[in-house]
């Protein structure tokens, strides 16, 4: 039985260093089946809130719980878990291996997950598919372009079909046309039912996305939308 | 409100825990190369050092059991007013008559020198020493004639000489019925033997008969040097009767010795091998070590981002400190490997140049890979450390 939400962040605060605290008081829910954008401009605390909500970090004050669980409650190890069984995440950079093929690169993102090197191929292979990158399995990044290699990227967080994505800036290494094509691949992700969360600075993006939720100065200034908005023009002759 | 369990990170299996160590050492080749290079030559040195001590120590048993230990041989002492003394002519019968003998013969230096003619001043002797010999010298020496034939009944009366192999080659003489200057005359080569390692200074002496050595060149036929062979079992109760047989009025004025434990002393020399080429080595892996650990530590530092995504992915503090482990590991044994088959194969090559049996003992080889794993642990521990201390976040943001 799984829980209600798979984000659930009530009075989250995030001081670092005893300084200005970088998030003042968070709440937020994320359910199965959403395609949200977290936006907000450049210091407002976005990254953090994504470190947060990917258990990479532990909140100063408040509760986050992950799939159910209580961040908190958690020792390193369950967390280590819990990231991977759990979440998927697409960075800024897409963080390949170098000299290692797309079909490995995707395979190794399943090594933590413990199924055997041949399943684990078996799923990479099959996820490359969903990113439509299926006829560049053996590729390695330098023989790829880059909104190739973010698709491997792509294709790497949701192999092991994990109930929340988190992409941070996922578009922010690419031109409009490849940044367009590996929306057009988070857009056909969300269709078949995955829940994403999108980080980013880019109003456009955000826009394109059902639920629109804007961060500055570390508060929540506004949340729309409902996650049943329908893709913008954005991703139009991305693909095909 | 339902608990669930919290969730628990899953084991990787042995061949996937080999597999990321592998893969930091296949993304950079080079400085794999290099540093496992530095744990190579220290393995191929003590080796090496081991392999050549080991293999001069097997060729010298290997001598010692072609030869025989029950060799003993019996030499005039001194007087007690410091007087060379005198084996009696009959020592060699008298030894015969101790049971266990086999065989027993003599030879006796001949104060005179040989030369390839007469021609070449007497002053010039190559350092070869003319004897008097019985005819079974050859039968309790196990020696062999290389050319020719062995003195007989017939020609140890006439001026015929057979020369050790070293005596031989000093005088330059190859073919048989050549005559050299011995003494006042010319006595004909009628055989050569070949070389014997527990008797070295017949190697170096031109051979005659008892009878023409007293006829012709003024011997007075006391031995100087008796060998006996006895059964394995009796040489030390045959050792200790041969004073009192060989001179009974002067048993202290006899010397016994038993020439295999010459070799038996350069055997246990050779096998306690040179301390300072295996110190040697021993740096060389300790700085091979420190290579290592360098090596690691940069690797650390330059794959922060690996680390960063490795831990997002669900990898646990434990699964990266046991990755870069595992590649410190890899690392320093493919040292050790090459470096035991460098060290092999130069104890191979040395041995075979040298004709003798290669011996690389398995504890030096088993010792070289509990030492490649111990430089490699000790060199990975703390750069491996540091990868799961590492904050995933920190870790992350670095550009
Ligand atoms: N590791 C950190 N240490 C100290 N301050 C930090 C750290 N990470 C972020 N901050 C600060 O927290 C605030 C929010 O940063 P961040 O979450 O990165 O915002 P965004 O991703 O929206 O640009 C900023 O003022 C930033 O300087
Ligand atoms: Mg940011």
């Amino acid at each position: 039985m799984s829980p209600p939400y798979v984000v659930e962040l009530s009075e989250v605060t995030k001081v670092y260093g005893g300084q200005v605290p970088a998030l003042r008081g968070v709440n937020l829910t994320i359910g199965t089946g959403e395609l949200l954008a977290i936006v907000g401009p450049s210091g407002s605390g976005k990254s953090t809130l994504l470190n947060l909500v990917g258990t990479l970090d532990r909140p100063t004050a408040g509760t986050v719980r992950i799939d159910g669980f209580d961040v908190a409650e958690l020792s390193d190890r369950e967390l280590s878990a819990l990231r991977g069984r759990t979440l998927g995440f697409i960075f800024q950079q897409f963080h390949l291996a170098p000299g290692v093929s797309a079909l490995d690169n995707v395979a190794d993102g399943l090594l933590y997950t413990g199924v055997p090197i041949k399943v684990r191929r078996e799923r990479a292979a099959a996820a490359l598919e969903r990113v439509g990158l299926g006829h560049r399995l053996g590729h390695k990044p330098n023989q790829m372009s880059g909104g190739e290699q973010q698709r491997v990227a792509v294709a790497r967080a949701v192999a092991g079909d994990p109930p929340l994505i988190l992409a941070d800036e996922p578009t922010g290494n690419l031109d409009s046309a490849a940044g367009a094509e590996v929306l057009g691949v988070l857009r056909d992700l969300h269709a078949a039912g995955n829940t994403i969360a999108i980080i980013t600075h880019d109003m456009e993006i955000a826009e394109w996305c059902p639920r629109r939720v804007r961060v500055r100065d570390g508060l929540i200034v506004e949340d729309e939308g409902d996650g049943a908005g329908r893709p913008a023009e954005i991703t139009k002759g991305a693909r095909t | 409100m339902t608990r669930r369990r919290p969730p628990a990170p899953a084991r990787l299996s042995p061949s996937d825990v080999l597999r990321v160590g592998a893969a930091g050492l296949r993304a950079r080749p080079t400085r794999v190369f290099l540093s496992a290079l530095g744990i190579a030559i220290g393995i191929a040195t003590m080796i090496a050092v081991i392999g050549i001590s080991s293999s001069s120590r097997a060729e010298l048993l290997r001598q010692i059991d072609r030869l025989g230990t029950n060799l003993l041989t019996v030499t005039p002492g001194q007087t007690v007013f410091g007087q060379q003394a005198k084996l009696p002519p009959e020592a060699v019968d008298m030894v015969k008559r101790i049971r266990p003998v086999r065989t027993a013969s003599a030879v006796g230096v001949i104060d005179t020198t040989v030369r390839r003619t007469d021609r070449i001043p007497e002053a010039v002797t190559s350092g070869l020493t003319v004897q008097a010999a019985s005819a079974e010298l050859l039968t309790t020496l196990e020696g062999r004639v290389a050319k020719g034939t062995w003195l007989n009944a017939a020609t140890e009366r006439q001026p015929a000489v057979v020369l050790g192999s070293e005596a031989a080659t000093r005088l330059g003489i190859t073919r048989m019925g050549v005559r050299v200057w011995l003494g006042n005359r010319w006595f004909t080569v009628i055989g050569i033997l070949t070389p014997m390692s527990l008797a070295p200074e017949i190697e170096r002496s031109a051979l005659v008969g008892f009878p023409v050595a007293e006829r012709l060149l003024g011997f007075d036929g006391h031995p100087t040097t008796l060998y006996e062979r006895s059964t394995e079992e009796s040489v030390e109760s045959v050792r200790a009767v041969l004073p009192r047989t060989v001179n009974p009025e002067n048993p202290n004025e006899v010397n016994v010795s038993r020439p295999s434990d010459a070799l038996a002393a350069r055997a246990a020399a050779a096998g306690a091998f040179t301390n300072l080429l295996l110190g040697l080595g021993a740096v060389a892996l300790l700085v091979g070590g420190v290579g290592v650990a360098n090596t690691m530590v940069i690797s650390v530092l330059e794959r922060r981002r690996e680390i960063g995504l490795r831990r997002s992915l669900g990898a646990t503090r434990g699964q990266v400190r046991i990755q870069f482990l595992v590649e410190s590991l890899l690392l320093s044994a493919l040292g050790g490997v090459a470096g035991a088959v460098l060290g092999a194969l130069a104890t191979a090559g040395y041995a075979l140049s040298r004709d003798w049996p290669p011996v690389v003992p398995p504890w030096a080889i088993g010792g070289a890979v509990a030492a490649t794993l111990v430089v490699g642990s000790i060199a990975g521990i703390y750069p491996a450390i540091r990868a799961a201390r590492l904050s995933p976040t920190v870790a992350l943001s670095t550009v």
